[in-house]
């Protein structure tokens, strides 16, 4: 296992190293002079010189690199241009908000997504396996911020019960809290809610269908051990491998539900950042979501080979 | 002859996801080809005095807050999504199989190729492409390119993965033997074997990349307005949720379907080209 871990590690540093890159290599995607663009329409000859000095636009590529991979190892990822302040502090500001809806969003993911994946299976080609079937389909059909818009019609504007917008931080308690999350974290959940319950409902038939399914039932065990110990104990291995992959949807997501609920996390900073030329927040942002991503897969990978011993290669 | 054509005809009738997926693409298609046939109204001319008319015989959809026709932008609107799916499709398909062939077949290519797809995956999908289209400048071609950046690492690693099982067979070994060129081989042995797998994969970037651009003109990054994206009506609606829910509702559910049929047209090709696949799950 230590040798699993070391390689996995190896090429997670790698990987890193490149996405990096390319969060850098962004700005040279710009068309044209990325500092007249930054400086905004109507900026003088002046201001535009000072964006370019500022950012080191005037410097060779070797030198922007290498300032750019030297700032990341004592955590700089440069000065926001419209926020006036470090990038990476503009970003701890807004992690907390992103980090409780994508909380909420995985909670409810994983409790209904797998839930509805169990029931399906043990009721297979019953009315209930068919609708949550239905369901799971045409929660991966429909366009996440689309939903947002009609909860905020049905239950903001028409029935009034709820927010539709902003974030109440837990300071403020926790009713307000929930209620804040709600309708972002349910609109951010059922993509992943859908394709979690075709994952678990496919592992339990699978499961079920085990010679060991059999000598348990052999041995006379209550359904509850069979169900609840036996197959469900199994089931959640496929399930543990995707969470890495739900939670790259969540943070996909979390862009546009952010900006249609008007949620102060990261998501709507970079949506910000996009429409005011903030190139250091879009590269900074792009960056540490794509390490969080990574870091999380490599952390379900290594506990991936320790609840399955199968895996570790080589 | 006939007969063969009649068993294909059954096996299609039998697999109901592929007849209804493929029912819902025909009709989206019909709407993009038949836009101007279907409605005599255009998509981007305002007329105030029609603004936030609601759903009526005259205007089926109703109209936005500039008295355009919220039909015919939804109507246009397929035409210029799917246009833009199928953008991404074609150009995620020619590279994607380009670098799967080359890095599953010229081992020597393997790890530098995929060390990089890795590194493309690690961003999360929407924010790589809105990455990339906030440096590009917000446009329909830059969203294809963006949308392709997304979609060809997975796409590559599929058609890795077939290749690595085709290689070691025996009619590629001996076709080697024979003396045929590396060319040859990957041409006439190696991709036939990974079409199943790589149709079924573009069907669902088809639909991730519907949904994918309705998400990036809905944040300002796709075809700049009046043009009728999705994405951009769901857009202009979103400040009238209260006065003219219509706007937002109509577009969204031509989303929905479209993406409902490539779904469902995935899983049933799946299940249609390579019938082992169904027996595991089942």
């Amino acid at each position: 296992m230590g040798r699993y871990i070391a390689h996995r590690l190896a090429t997670t540093v790698v990987v890193l190293v490149v996405v990096s890159f390319i969060s850098f290599s962004i700005m040279q995607l710009v068309p044209g002079d990325p500092a007249i663009i930054m400086a905004g329409l109507g900026a003088s000859g002046d201001q535009v010189q000072r964006i370019r000095e500022q950012f080191g636009l005037d410097q060779p590529f070797m030198f922007q690199l290498a300032r750019w991979y030297g700032g990341l190892l004592v955590g700089d990822l440069g000065e926001s241009i419209t926020l006036s302040r470090p990038v990476i502090q503009a970003l701890a500001e807004r992690a907390p908000a992103t980090l409780a809806l994508a909380g909420v969003a995985l909670a409810l993911t994983l409790a209904i997504g797998v839930g509805a994946g169990v029931i399906a299976a043990l009721r297979q080609n019953s009315w209930i396996d068919r609708l949550v079937m239905a369901i799971a389909v045409f929660g991966v059909s429909v366009p996440s911020f689309w939903l947002g818009l009609l909860f905020i019609i049905v239950f903001g504007v028409m029935l009034d019960v709820l927010p539709t917008g902003g974030y109440a931080p837990l300071a403020e308690g926790f009713t307000a809290w929930i209620k804040s999350l709600i309708l972002p974290a349910v609109s951010l959940a059922l993509l992943q809610i859908g394709l979690l319950a075709r994952i678990t409902r496919a592992a339990m038939v699978d499961v079920l269908q085990q010679d060991y399914m059999r000598t348990a039932r052999a041995k006379g065990l209550p359904d509850w051990v069979r169900i609840g110990k036996h197959a469900f104990i199994n089931v959640l291995v496929p399930v543990v491998t995707v969470i890495g992959i739900i939670f790259g949807l969540m943070l996909s997501g979390s862009v546009v539900i952010e900006t249609v609920f008007a949620f102060p996390g990261i998501g709507r900073l970079m949506a910000n950042a996009i429409l005011t030329r903030d190139y250091p927040v879009i590269q900074g942002g792009l960056l540490v979501t794509a390490f969080a991503f990574v870091l999380l897969n490599l952390l379900v990978d290594v506990f991936y080979s320790w609840i399955d011993p199968r895996i570790r290669y080589d | 002859m006939t007969d063969r054509i009649f068993a294909l005809f059954r096996r299609i009738g039998r697999n109901r996801m592929l007849l209804a997926g493929a029912l819902l693409c025909v009709v989206v298609a019909i709407m993009a080809l038949g836009a101007d046939l279907l409605t005599t109204r255009s998509p981007v001319r305002t007329r105030m005095r029609d603004a936030f008319q609601p759903p009526s015989a005259q205007f089926l959809f109703g109209a936005d807050q500039l008295g355009r026709d919220v039909f015919a932008r939804v109507m246009f609107g397929a035409r210029l999504s799917l246009l833009i799916g199928l953008a991404t499709v074609g150009v995620t398909a020619i590279v994607g199989t380009l670098v799967g062939l080359a890095s599953g077949y010229f081992r020597r290519l393997d790890d530098i190729l995929m060390r990089l797809m890795d590194s493309m995956m690690a961003f999360p999908a929407i924010l790589l492409a809105v990455g990339i289209t906030a440096a590009l400048g917000p446009s329909g071609v830059n969203a294809v390119f963006a949308l392709s950046a997304v979609y060809i690492p997975r796409t590559a690693r599929i058609v890795r993965s077939s290749v690595l099982v085709v290689r070691e067979m025996e009619h590629v070994t001996a076709a080697r033997a024979l003396g045929a060129t590396s060319r040859r081989v990957i041409l006439r042995h190696v991709l036939p074997y990974c079409m199943a797998p790589l149709i079924v994969q573009l069907t669902f970037v088809f639909a991730y990349a519907i949904l994918a651009e309705a998400a990036l003109s809905f944040l300002g990054m796709g075809p700049p307005p009046p043009a009728p994206t999705w994405g951009n009506v769901i857009a202009d609606g979103r400040d009238y949720l209260r006065e003219a829910p219509w706007i937002c509702l109509f577009p969204g559910i031509a989303i929905s379907l479209t993406v409902l049929g490539l779904n469902l047209l995935g899983d049933g090709l799946r299940d249609f080209l390579d019938p082992r696949l169904k027996i595991q799950q089942s």
